[in-house]
């Protein structure tokens, strides 16, 4: 036989768990933004949420009547662009996983980092905070732009400082970080981008489409709790008596979102890659 | 070194790994050969942890793949060609994987150059011929510069130049005593290159034996006669149907009889053997012989002969 020439190098030195996950991160974190779907993704948020905000803030003021715009929850009008930015960063969270199992890449992943939930735990760390930077970003941008656009005078005129404010826009931001998480546990279950994005949609809109074929008195106790809805309160102004309080809400939402992502943690580690 | 014990894995019904028991040793080439289905790549896959044996179990370098906090240093593996996303770069791609075991960008340019990918570092992957996919995936097993290397189909798709690079790539890596696992249905190609070898079939172990030990047990497809009255022995030989396929000094080859049948004409003649010998078949031959029975998907090995 031949002689043995080769020995292994050592691995670096630092071989524990923290500097283990610290690599871990750097890798996910270049995971994350060397694909273009992500700048796709979080431009896409980003730009709904400004262009909504600002054709809002353009042509809303002058179609209310006074007591329309005394009334209105500007903040959540000024957060309109919402609608479509949640897909996008919906879309973000489930492809972060979903894109590795597709293309066979999440083999390779796994073979050099065999601590799978070690590797999930640190890919949802670096989504999180991508999608938290760039929705905190865009909720701000969409609010600053609709009060920019407003007339002076205009009823809908609010500042920062105006009570519920910044809970609102910030909540907003919190809000699609919890999607992402939501959507990227979903895609951690499921395995398959059509498959997840379709649980993630319906989960969002079916619900709250269902519940309105219920009694009155079921809708005001279960409506409450249904994803969307609970989320919804986090980024209005105004409340109504049967909607949970904002933190509660944006609470409840947190909580399908940690729902989701312990079935992928579970499931990943019990399952063959 | 990969040690294997009563490995098993059962997808549901379908017993794709069955007591499975094998040692793959250092300083050599071990070929990995079955036919389709045989469960190759499953038991790649339970080398690495990716899947988990319904029973016994597979270590690398004395323990558990899975248990090892920075792999790439233990065992580099090429599974699939197109494992990658096809949006990123080559270079971004190593990287990635480099980053998760501390391995420098100095470490992901060198494999990359040692690939020849260099030039398309910065291009997307996914533009990639499939001879390219395979350069990447091995660039992405050498990263740790590993101990161990696994890899399923590496020459697929590879053309002649990159044939032959690997062969010899494979075969300096086994010389600095590293222990290689490498699967291909090119059986040519595998008897150039491989040291050892591990056949399975139905997820069953066939055999493992050096090659010479492995072709040596065949039946022979040729006799290698020595005499020193070789030129006589020819005619001789000629006249009674037999090939004389090759004649060097005093040594014949012949094809088209049997050792048992030279050597009876040799006697009648009086003439002299100093050796007589029945050569084994090409590992091709031998490999089909022993894994008729076992092809999963008979119409394809039966095309393939």
């Amino acid at each position: 036989m031949t002689a043995m020439l080769f020995t292994a190098p050592a691995a670096p030195a630092s071989a524990g768990v923290i500097p283990l996950f610290a690599d871990v991160l750097r890798s996910e974190a270049r995971k994350l933004r060397t694909v273009r779907s992500t700048w796709w993704a979080l431009l896409a948020a980003v730009g709904c949420n400004i262009v909504t905000a600002a054709l809002l803030g353009v042509f809303l003021p002058g179609r209310l009547s006074a007591h329309e715009a005394a009334t209105a929850d500007s903040v959540r009008i000024s957060l309109g662009g919402l609608h479509l930015s949640q897909v996008a960063i919906g879309l973000l969270g489930v492809l972060a996983i979903t894109s590795e199992y597709g293309t066979g890449m999440i083999r390779a992943t796994l073979a050099a980092v065999p601590q799978r939930r070690l590797m999930l735990a640190a890919k949802a760390l670096v989504l999180a905070a991508a999608t938290l930077a760039t929705g905190i970003a865009a909720s701000f941008a969409a609010y600053a732009v609709f009060q920019a656009f407003l007339p002076a005078g205009d009823a809908m005129r609010t500042t920062l400082a105006t009570p519920g404010v910044l809970r609102a826009v910030l909540g907003a931001g919190l809000y699609l970080a919890a999607l992402a998480l939501l959507g990227f546990g979903l895609g951690a279950v499921f395995r398959s981008s059509a498959g997840a994005v379709a649980v993630l949609l319906g989960a969002l809109f079916v619900p709250t489409i269902l519940v309105m074929l219920l009694p009155q008195s079921w809708q005001d106790t279960v409506g409450p709790y249904l994803p969307m809805n609970a989320a919804d309160t986090v980024f209005s102004l105004r409340h109504e008596a049967h909607t949970l309080q904002p933190w509660a809400g944006l609470g409840v939402f947190c909580l399908y979102a940690a729902a989701a992502l312990a079935a992928g943690f579970i499931l990943i580690g019990r399952r063959d890659a | 070194m990969i040690e294997a014990t009563g490995l098993t894995k059962r997808y549901g019904a379908t017993c794709a790994v069955d007591d499975l028991s094998f040692t793959v040793l250092p300083g050599q080439v071990t070929g990995f050969l079955g036919p389709n289905g045989a469960g190759k790549s499953t038991t790649m896959r339970l080398i690495l942890g990716l899947d988990a044996p319904t029973a016994g179990a597979v270590t690398v370098g004395g323990r558990p793949y899975a248990s090892y906090r920075r792999p790439l240093f233990q065992a580099g593996a090429l599974l699939e060609a197109k494992a990658f996303h096809g949006g990123r770069s080559a270079r971004n791609h190593l990287l990635c994987l480099a980053a998760s075991n501390g391995i420098s960008p100095a470490r992901v340019d060198k494999v990359l150059d040692l690939v020849g990918l260099r030039g398309a570092a910065r291009r997307r992957a996914g533009g990639f011929s499939l001879g390219m996919s395979q350069r990447l995936g091995i660039a992405a097993a050498l990263l740790g510069d590993p101990p161990v290397l696994l890899l399923d189909e590496p020459v697929n798709g590879l053309d002649p130049e990159g044939v032959l690079w690997i062969r010899t790539l494979l075969k300096s890596l086994a010389a600095e005593g590293r222990t290689i696992l490498l699967s291909s249905h090119l059986m040519s190609e595998m008897a150039l290159t491989a040291d050892r070898l591990i056949i399975i079939g139905r997820g069953r172990l066939i055999t493992q034996a050096t090659m010479e030990d492995f072709l040596a047990a065949g039946s022979g497809s040729h006799v290698r006669v020595r005499s020193p009255q070789a030129a006589a022995l020819a005619v001789l030989l000629a006249a009674t149907g037999a090939i004389v396929a090759g004649h060097d000094g005093d040594t014949l080859t012949v094809t088209g009889t049997t050792a048992e049948v030279i050597g009876e004409a040799a006697r009648a003649s009086g003439l002299t053997l100093t050796e007589l010998s029945a050569r084994q078949a090409t590992l091709e031959e031998r490999y089909m012989e022993l894994t008729q029975d076992c092809a999963d998907y008979q119409a394809l090995a039966e095309a393939g002969k």
